[in-house]
């Protein structure tokens, strides 16, 4: 087999040259495809005037072509030029950052497409494109995107293929082949660039800050309607599998924010946390491997209640789990989780002062509602079942449209409305237990999450975020009391779509409906899941253990990058060598190399050699033009016909003529 | 151009390499038997007897070649590529050395047939006589009567000589790269557009066959550039047209001298 690269070089029977060759119309088509194709997410991104205008610019430079015009006056570019940038820094504020950044470049690309008049400048701009094309890594590393990258790289390559082509066009069919062929064949480079290449913790490249914005996820804070707005999304929070039966969905309580105080309106959770001194132990334990979506925020979340504490990570005191660093890149962490422990039952009296701590002046029907409850009732526990039996009998409906609640929002909601989702009957209940004195505080995360049986792991959606309620009581410690729970049981054990009434809009794929697509949708779901795990996760500790598998355990980064440039080096050295296998078999190359050599030593003297000139006619007009040197010239020019296009050429006599043109002097 | 020594040319070279000689002038009456021979009913013998053309000769001087017709042209060229003549159902081959010398009348006069491509691609070279210089004229003008000095014309070698020289023409040497430069010229002439049309390969092989014998007469061993690009006029200015139809002599001559500016020596 031949290497498509040779076939490259070989195309026009002469070396890639960056020539002054004008361009034709069909390169310039060709270009102006590949750069529409390479920038056409960021043209989708691009503010319109912007996209509007670098699509002029692009179809004003094909249009030339087309009608073979020459360019436009350079100070016309440059002013467009300045003015575009004068723009960017106008729309962004700055030229800096991922998102300016990107427009420059866009824009100026195809301000170059307008200025390219020669092969050379074709095919710099050809590889700019590529340039242009990794920045769509900044925005999404989706399968799509890779395939649509892909897609772009072969249409770049064939335009410069197509570029070298002289003489007649073969089409646009040969091309296109060619550059499939080298696409194929780096395969092999690729696997081992990455596979072996040292890793390091995070992407490759450091993300410019504007790049998380409009990331979504729990917060630190809880206010009417500020879980609805997340309940509303099918966004991807994290995907769990689990080594071993998936727990049933009941038991599903994925731990976020602990909200501890509250002003009558909102919970907020504290500033400052404190590390747990020591995890719950016990068994049996369930163990998952959880792959968090970037939020910008530093929870991980954990089925309740975390034994363990993932590397980069902490474990406060009221069991959260909080990344030392903010969530800006899919993260993947193994976890275990013990589904029936309780803690925290040594908790110190400051702690607990801090989960009765009520608002002053908020809810008095809800203050008076607990006392009369607390003499009723001497038992916490009673009283807890007392609450529960309450929203359970009492006609309270859980419904993602609650009514708006005023001031007292508690009193309104326990007292008339009735009608609300998941924080309404966790901060209700809190509050209710703080004012009856049993320390309590608001817990927020996710509940449940769709199994996909495709790929056996469990897909959470924003749409499962969740809000419940914790109570500290004597002996026992924290204890999870769900309050929808009582309501709505369906929400905890069917997940949210079964709890809401038909008519409450939810996200088109939460519910069960339209079977077909939703087994279309969690296959999709299962394949980018894979793909998260072993293309976009491949993490140092991902490649620790596949090295390991191949027998080089603890390798260091040194023997990774030694690895690295043994396999590479092996790969490229047989592609050259197959390349060259050519070239070596003729020995007169070399002979030809030397006496282009000779040729650019009388070029620089002023006599240089026309390409059309046989070797004895340029000695005949060299020896008139230099009758000292004559004999000499004369006598390479013997050896060269000799060496060339003669039977006798040895490497001696090869070596002999070298020196020979090495020693000429003019 | 009449009158400038065709006949005297061919007729010496002839008779220097001691071969027969036979001149045919070619006429729009020209029949093929007239040219490759005919049997004759032999009243004695009771049978058909084939007398043989003057094709049945070493040089053939095909005059006026572009005034026969087509039928009869092609009688010709068939036995030029062939090296034999069927008449009758019968295969005879012609004598060894066999070659055809042919001159042609201005396309534009009338009474010819112009040769079609693919006959004047037969033709190994074309070449073009033209004044002769001053001196030359003056040498000339004094001198005897020419057909005098033909007959005083000794033969220096004979049939055998001059094919055991052809064997060793064939035995020059040509390296790669000179195929390589050959093969550049050739593919010149195919995807340029000022060329009508391409070079056969036919006409590679006659740049070859042509090459070689100079560099033979140049007294060495391998084939260089050189040689290619000075055969190159005679033997492709005749297969060569404009692609913008304008025709003539001149316009074959003036494209080989392009192709040869225009190619560079691999």
């Amino acid at each position: 087999m031949q290497i498509a690269c040779v076939h490259w070089l070989y195309m026009a029977q002469q070396p890639i040259s960056l020539s002054k060759r004008p361009i034709t119309a069909r390169e310039t088509f060709g270009l102006g495809a590949g750069f529409l194709l390479a920038g056409l997410a960021h043209l989708l991104r691009l503010p319109l005037w912007l996209s509007g205008l670098i699509c002029v610019i692009v179809f004003w430079r094909l249009y030339l072509a087309h009608r073979k015009t020459a360019a436009p006056r350079k100070w016309l570019l440059v002013l467009v030029a300045l003015a575009t940038a004068g723009g960017i820094l106008l729309e962004y504020r700055t030229l800096l950052g991922r998102d300016a950044g990107v427009a420059l470049l866009v824009v100026m690309l195809a301000m170059k497409l307008m200025e390219t008049y020669t092969q050379r400048d074709g095919t710099l701009l050809g590889f700019l494109g590529f340039f242009l094309l990794v920045t769509n890594f900044l925005y999404s590393q989706t399968i799509g995107t890779a395939l649509y990258m892909l897609a772009c790289a072969w249409v770049l390559i064939t335009v410069l293929i197509a570029m070298q082509f002289t003489g007649a066009w073969p089409g646009w069919y040969r091309p296109a082949q060619r550059a499939g062929l080298l696409l194929l064949q780096a395969i092999p480079l690729m696997l081992v660039l990455f596979l072996l290449f040292p890793r390091i913790q995070g992407p490759l490249w450091g993300l410019p800050h504007d790049a998380h914005a409009g990331l979504s996820g729990l917060s630190d804070n809880m206010s009417p309607g500020s879980l609805n707005n997340l309940i509303l999304s099918d966004a991807v929070a994290f995907r769990a599998s689990f080594r071993g039966r998936i727990p049933e969905a009941r038991a599903l309580y994925w731990r976020g924010p602990v909200l501890w105080d509250y002003d009558g309106r909102t919970w907020t959770a504290p500033r400052f946390v404190f590390n747990a001194e020591e995890l719950p132990a016990g068994e049996p334990a369930i163990e998952y491997t959880v792959t968090l979506e970037p939020h910008n925020k530093r929870w991980l979340f954990a089925l309740e209640f975390p034994m363990q504490r993932p590397p980069r990570a902490v474990v406060t005191r009221d069991m959260q789990l909080l990344s030392t660093t903010l969530v800006r890149n899919r993260m993947r962490y193994d976890m275990s989780s013990h589904l029936q422990s309780t803690y925290g039952a040594d908790d110190s009296e400051s702690v607990l002062r801090r989960a009765l701590q009520l608002p002053d002046g908020y809810n008095p029907r809800t203050l008076r509602h607990a006392q009369e409850l607390r003499r009723k009732f001497s038992d916490d526990r009673q009283l807890v079942n007392e609450v529960l039996a309450g929203f359970r009998n009492e006609n309270y409906v859980y419904t993602l449209s609650p009514p708006l609640l005023g001031e007292h929002a508690v009193d309104e909601f326990l007292f008339d409305t009735r009608r609300g989702f998941c924080e309404h009957y966790a901060s209700s209940f809190t509050f209710l237990m703080r004012a009856a004195g049993i320390p309590a505080r608001v817990v927020t995360g996710y509940q449940g999450g769709q199994v996909n049986p495709v790929g056996d792991y469990v897909l959470v959606r924003q749409a499962d975020a969740h809000a419940w309620t914790e109570i500290w009581l004597s002996g026992a410690g924290w204890v999870r009391i769900d309050p929808t729970a009582a309501v709505s049981p369906a929400r905890v054990e069917r997940g949210i779509a079964s709890a809401l009434p038909s008519s409450d809009a939810l996200p088109m794929f939460v519910r069960g409906d339209f079977e077909f697509l939703q087994r279309m949708r969690l296959t999709w779901d299962s394949v980018t899941y894979t793909w998260n795990q072993w293309v976009l996760g491949y993490n140092p500790e991902r490649q620790r253990q596949f090295l390991a598998n191949i027998g080089f355990s603890d390798a260091t980064w040194q023997m990774l990058a030694v690895i690295l440039f043994v396999c590479a080096g092996t790969a490229v050295l047989l592609g050259a060598m197959l390349a060259l296998r050519d070239l070596r078999a003729n020995r007169s190359d070399l002979v030809r190399t030397a006496y282009d050599h000779f040729c650019r030593k009388l070029a620089r003297r002023g006599l240089p050699r026309n390409p059309a000139e046989g070797p004895m006619d340029f000695a005949g007009r060299a020896a008139q033009w230099n009758s000292q040197a004559g004999q000499e010239i004369n006598a390479i020019s013997r050896d060269y016909v000799a060496l060339r296009y003669g039977t006798d050429a040895t490497a001696e006599s090869i070596r002999e003529f070298k020196r020979r043109i090495r020693a000429l002097n003019l | 151009m009449p009158g400038v020594g065709k006949t005297t040319l061919a007729h010496a070279i002839a008779t220097c390499l001691g071969l027969k000689f036979q001149r045919t002038q070619f006429t729009s009456d020209l029949l093929p038997a007239d040219i490759i021979g005919v049997s004759v009913y032999n009243r004695e013998s009771s049978r058909f007897e084939f007398h043989p053309g003057p094709v049945f000769t070493n040089v053939v001087l095909a005059d006026e070649v572009n005034r026969a017709t087509p039928r009869a042209q092609s009688a010709l060229l068939e036995a030029m590529e062939e090296n034999q003549v069927t008449t009758e159902g019968e295969t005879r081959l012609l004598p060894q050395p066999f070659f055809v010398i042919a001159t042609q009348n201005p396309s534009h006069q009338i009474g010819t047939f112009p040769l079609p491509e693919s006959q004047l691609d037969r033709f190994l070279m074309r070449l073009e006589l033209g004044y002769p210089d001053a001196q030359a004229e003056r040498a000339l003008l004094n001198g005897t009567d020419r057909r005098a000095l033909l007959a005083s014309l000794k033969p220096h070698i004979g049939p055998e000589d001059l094919l055991q020289l052809q064997r060793e023409v064939q035995q020059v040497h040509v390296s790669p790269a000179l195929l390589d430069y050959l093969q550049a010229l050739l593919n010149h002439t195919r995807q340029d557009s000022a060329f009508a049309h391409g070079l056969s390969p036919r006409a590679g092989l006659a740049l070859l066959h042509g090459a070689r014998a100079w560099a033979y007469m140049d007294g060495r061993k391998s084939v260089i550039p050189e040689d290619l690009q000075a055969v190159l006029p005679a033997v492709v200015a005749h297969r060569l047209s404009a692609a913008n139809g304008d025709g003539g002599t001149a316009t074959g001559t003036r494209l080989a001298e392009q192709l040869v500016q225009q190619v560079a020596i691999p």
